[in-house]
């Protein structure tokens, strides 16, 4: 089973190099790749020196295009695991563990850390928390299963999941719409509970008018996505 | 002096022709320096030719005036074709960008992806110099 941890990274260079240590202390045997996404401080050479693998873009993609950077590494050297953490510090990888048994037994393709599912809050504002809520709640509606965090960047995928996000994978918010396109491949997406902490140092690439905006692309790429023809040609289930 | 209603004014009618040919011939000229391509040029021909028949072929334009209920002033049929056309252009551009947008984060990662890959085959070729290099990763492109 050959695993890898992808971080997607722009300007984390004060938390990348301890997400690498705690994924390293959770599991010596992940691969781990920093992609980052056109940082302007010291994040590549950080995270080099950390001892992780580094795939520089040679500007700003956003997270979406970073995180399928890493999917076609990924893809193209044949893990048969992926694991993606925030470069951060957001999410703990010692709670890896706490994703990995759905996809290890094969009953989900892709298992995501929910800060919403179980119990303990997760500290945030009111607004942010109520974007969350109504992105999950609409593609709750649309998937036909109860999701409660589907902006959560903490998830564990299997090859099939790889594979497709390799081919073609979402923008902005890209879990949100990614959830309807598994849907839609009939791949299937668990949630388990975890919790996330507060980001260690840097900067949220999330600012108050920027989320109204972002808010609005995602509820219309996620409608627009139901209707649309997929890139990928379907499975036949 | 009163206009007669529905009827294009004549000087209406030079100075906006007058307009499309100048339209056309920039076109062409684009066209002929090689600095547009043929492909987005199709739509700003088809704009001028339009705009120049409507123009130029007064009958029409009050015919037409009248059919969508433009009473009192014709020519403001050719503002509203014009101005469908800019749009049509516009939303053209909007797509070009929409492509390139995508194509160039594709190149983007390939780029990204290529440069790791020639990483690790000069750790492979020179694994002495792999210290130095994690100290200091190939410089940076800006």
């Amino acid at each position: 089973m050959k695993g890898l941890a992808i971080v997607p990274a722009f300007n984390e260079a004060g938390s990348i190099g301890n997400v690498i240590d705690e994924i390293r202390a959770y599991d010596a045997t992940l691969d781990v790749l920093v992609v980052d996404d056109g940082s302007a401080d010291d994040t590549c050479e950080v995270a080099a020196r950390h001892g992780a693998e580094v795939v520089r873009l040679p500007f700003n993609l956003g997270i979406g295009g970073a995180v399928q950077t890493g999917f076609r590494y990924a893809a193209g050297l044949g893990y048969d695991l992926v694991v993606r953490v925030d470069g951060d510090g957001q999410h703990d990888p010692a709670q890896i563990s706490l994703l990995m048994p759905a996809v290890l037994s094969d009953e989900a393709d892709i298992c995501v850390g929910s800060r919403f599912a179980g119990p303990g809050g997760y500290r945030s504002s009111a607004t942010r928390r109520l974007g969350i809520r109504l992105l999950a709640g609409t593609v709750s509606l649309l998937t036909g299963q109860k999701l409660t965090d589907t902006t959560s960047g903490f998830q564990v995928l299997n090859r099939r999941a790889i594979e497709l996000f390799a081919d073609d994978y979402p923008h902005d918010y890209p879990e949100v719409e990614a959830a309807v396109m598994l849907h839609k491949h009939r791949l299937r997406l668990v949630e388990v509970p975890v919790t996330m902490r507060e980001r260690a140092t840097g900067v949220s690439s999330i600012t108050a008018i920027r989320s109204v905006y972002y808010m609005a692309k995602v509820l219309l790429a996620v409608l627009v996505g139901m209707l649309r023809r997929p890139a990928t040609p379907l499975e036949d289930a | 002096m009163m206009l007669a209603a529905g009827q294009t004014p004549l000087k209406v009618s030079i100075a906006a022709s007058i307009a499309s040919i100048l339209l056309l011939l920039i076109v062409f000229e684009l066209i002929r320096s090689r600095r547009l391509r043929e492909r987005y040029a199709l739509l700003w021909l088809a704009t001028g030719v339009v705009l120049l028949v409507l123009s130029a072929w007064r009958g029409g334009l009050n015919a037409i005036a009248s059919w969508v209920g433009v009473e009192t002033y014709p020519p403001a049929v050719l503002f509203a074709v014009a101005l469908l056309f800019v749009l049509a252009v516009l939303l053209h551009y909007s797509l070009v960008l929409s492509k390139l947008g995508d194509q160039s984060v594709v190149l983007a990662q390939r780029v990204a992806l290529l440069e790791l890959e020639l990483r690790k085959r000069d750790r492979v070729e020179a694994p002495e110099s792999a210290a130095d290099e994690a100290a200091e990763p190939a410089a940076r492109p800006r």
